[in-house]
């Protein structure tokens, strides 16, 4: 159908209205993170880029960033080898109750966020397992198997046996085909699956409320400070700071991914 | 591709060995895949479900603060009948409802201009430009109208010349946060619905003689109304589940923000599971009604 031109001009006007809509928070915090006064009024009247030298310099924030990495890292490792060793069960096979295994991998991102969060909270207490670091890990690997396994299963389903099953017929054993024919070509589905796990868990603050304890992830770091009027500087920075980290991972999932309906409706 | 030749080593024919036995065996391997993932979600995660299940039908002693593990329906009950409690849910559920509308007005024509009027190279970046903030630091953007939303802040700022103010701190704020997370959640479905809607059913109803409005009323909505559905399944999830949002820029209770003060050594934890299966039960409820509209079918 040929939209007619006053309803081009209106779908132009509007795509444009909402891409102000999604983008001007965004820059609005950008721009604050080089505030020259420490307080949030606007317009900003006199700019500095001292803060991030402070942000860097102060150990809250380095240590809530290392924290976040280390987190990260481990939730994704442990998401890595689940969401893959699911992903070819349930591609690879037919076996009683594979609808139920593919709807349960959702479930921890599907259900609110507070469930998840007390769920795990309650779980923990029960079993007598002290909230830290470890804690955290468990729930954010929990919600991240969900990333890596959308992307490993959407990989398989598109790549065709037949080079596996000429790899076994030229002599090779099941584990060299997986090393040489299937992983390969599962390779850079399952970066983009742990990009993206990695860009969630770093930035996930509901659960990881519910299963820190005292421990402080970046986001717990901005939540505890942003109230406090001389940390509203460092606060700015650290917000850009993490916009940065977390868009750069899932940019490059984007890429790697061809159809974004990998990277698409996934909750947090 | 070079197929590795078998090198005859000793310490490979053991590997081997194992290979042509579970190369046998499908069962076993499908077992060795399945127990890691399986074991870890069905103990981690609904393991824990169960335990918060049950623990929101045990109570707290009045006098010691220890949870006592006793049946009984004392939660349900203040819930039911406290006046607080039902305030709180309606504004919950009210909330989530007006954002999942806000949504849909507004992602809909941003998702039709790409799936259907954008060029390709245009489509491909308007997809980036609305998927990267969907991914970017949930936090930092409520933080981002915290700091905007303020006495002197940006919105008061533009809107004042106009003779307007922002709306302040509350339950319009919220609406307004809400709405602002969650529109990608509601524009990549509906983009992909619309996409999926075939060039030739537009071109019949033109044929047959309907204007474009007649076409675009009696056609493309009916046929994009599940990726409406789909999307607001997120919008309606992610509001319940919140509280980050309302306690920066409102001072109103959500069902998150009593459900978080519960968890902790002065709270009610019995107390706080029971509230949280309000939201489950609105969830399933919801996810029952979409599956008929066939919004799974647009996930």
């Amino acid at each position: 159908m040929s939209a007619s031109r006053t309803s081009r001009v209106f779908l132009r006007v509007a795509t444009g209205l909402t891409l102000l809509f999604i983008y001007f928070p965004l820059v609005i915090i950008a721009l604050y993170a080089f505030n020259g006064n420490t307080s949030l009024g606007w317009p900003i009247t006199s700019w500095t880029t001292e803060w991030f030298a402070r942000a860097f310099a102060d150990e809250g924030v380095r240590s809530a960033l290392i924290l976040s990495a280390q987190i990260a890292v481990a939730a994704t490792a442990v998401a890595v080898v689940l969401g893959t060793l699911l992903a070819f069960a349930v591609q690879r096979y037919s076996f009683f109750g594979r609808e139920t295994v593919s709807f349960l991998v959702i479930l921890p991102i599907a259900l609110p966020g507070i469930v998840t969060g007390i769920a795990l909270n309650s779980a923990f207490r029960a079993t007598g397992i002290p909230l830290g670091t470890f804690t955290v890990v468990v729930g954010h690997a929990t919600f991240c198997v969900v990333t890596v396994y959308n992307n490993a299963i959407a990989r398989l389903r598109r790549t065709s046996r037949s080079l596996e099953e000429a790899s076994m017929d030229l002599g090779a054993d099941s584990f060299q085909t997986f090393r040489h024919v299937t992983f390969p070509a599962v390779r850079s589905s399952l970066v983009a699956g742990s990009l993206l796990a990695l860009g969630l868990s770093f930035d996930e603050v509901i659960v990881t409320t519910f299963t820190a304890g005292l421990q402080q992830t970046l986001p717990i770091w901005i939540l505890s400070n942003y109230l406090r009027p001389n940390q509203a500087p460092l606060v700015n920075v650290v917000a850009v700071l993490v916009i940065i980290i977390s868009v750069i991972p899932i940019y490059l999932a984007s890429r790697l991914s061809s159809d974004a309906g990998n990277v698409a409706p996934v909750t947090r | 591709m070079t197929a590795p030749a078998a090198t005859p080593a000793t310490g490979a024919g053991l590997v081997r060995r194992l290979a042509i036995y579970l190369d046998r065996r499908p069962r076993l391997r499908l077992g060795l895949l399945l127990t890691p993932p399986l074991g870890w979600l069905a103990i981690a995660y609904l393991g824990s479900l169960a335990v918060m299940l049950i623990s929101a039908f045990y109570r707290v002693d009045a006098f010691t603060g220890k949870v006592v593990p006793e049946f009984g329906l004392g939660n349900f009950q203040t819930l039911v009948t406290s006046d607080v409690y039902r305030t709180i849910t309606v504004r919950t559920v009210g909330v989530a409802a007006a954002v999942t509308i806000t949504d849909a007005l507004i992602a809909f024509p941003i998702a039709y201009y790409m799936a259907r009027v954008a060029g390709a190279r245009v489509r491909g970046l308007l997809a980036v430009s609305v998927l990267l903030p969907l991914w970017s630091s949930y936090l930092v953007k409520v933080y981002a109208w915290y700091v905007m939303l303020a006495e002197d802040g940006v919105l008061n700022w533009l809107l004042g010349p106009l003779g307007l103010s922002g709306p302040g701190y509350g339950d319009v704020a919220t609406w307004l946060v809400f709405s602002y997370l969650w529109l990608p959640y509601m524009i990549l479905p509906i983009y992909a619905g619309l996409q999926r809607i075939p060039e030739s059913l537009l071109e019949a109803s033109g044929d047959l003689g309907a204007r474009a409005g007649t076409t675009f009323r009696r056609i493309v909505l009916p046929l994009a109304f599940p990726a409406v559905v789909a999307g607001s399944i997120f919008t309606f999830s992610l509001t319940l589940g919140d509280y980050i949002a309302p306690q920066i820029v409102s001072n109103t209770q959500f069902i998150g923000n009593v459900v978080y003060r519960n968890v902790g050594v002065a709270g009610d934890l019995p107390f706080a599971a029971a509230f949280a299966t309000v939201p489950i039960a609105i969830m399933i409820g919801y996810l029952l009604v979409a599956r008929r509209l066939g919004a799974f079918e647009s996930l």
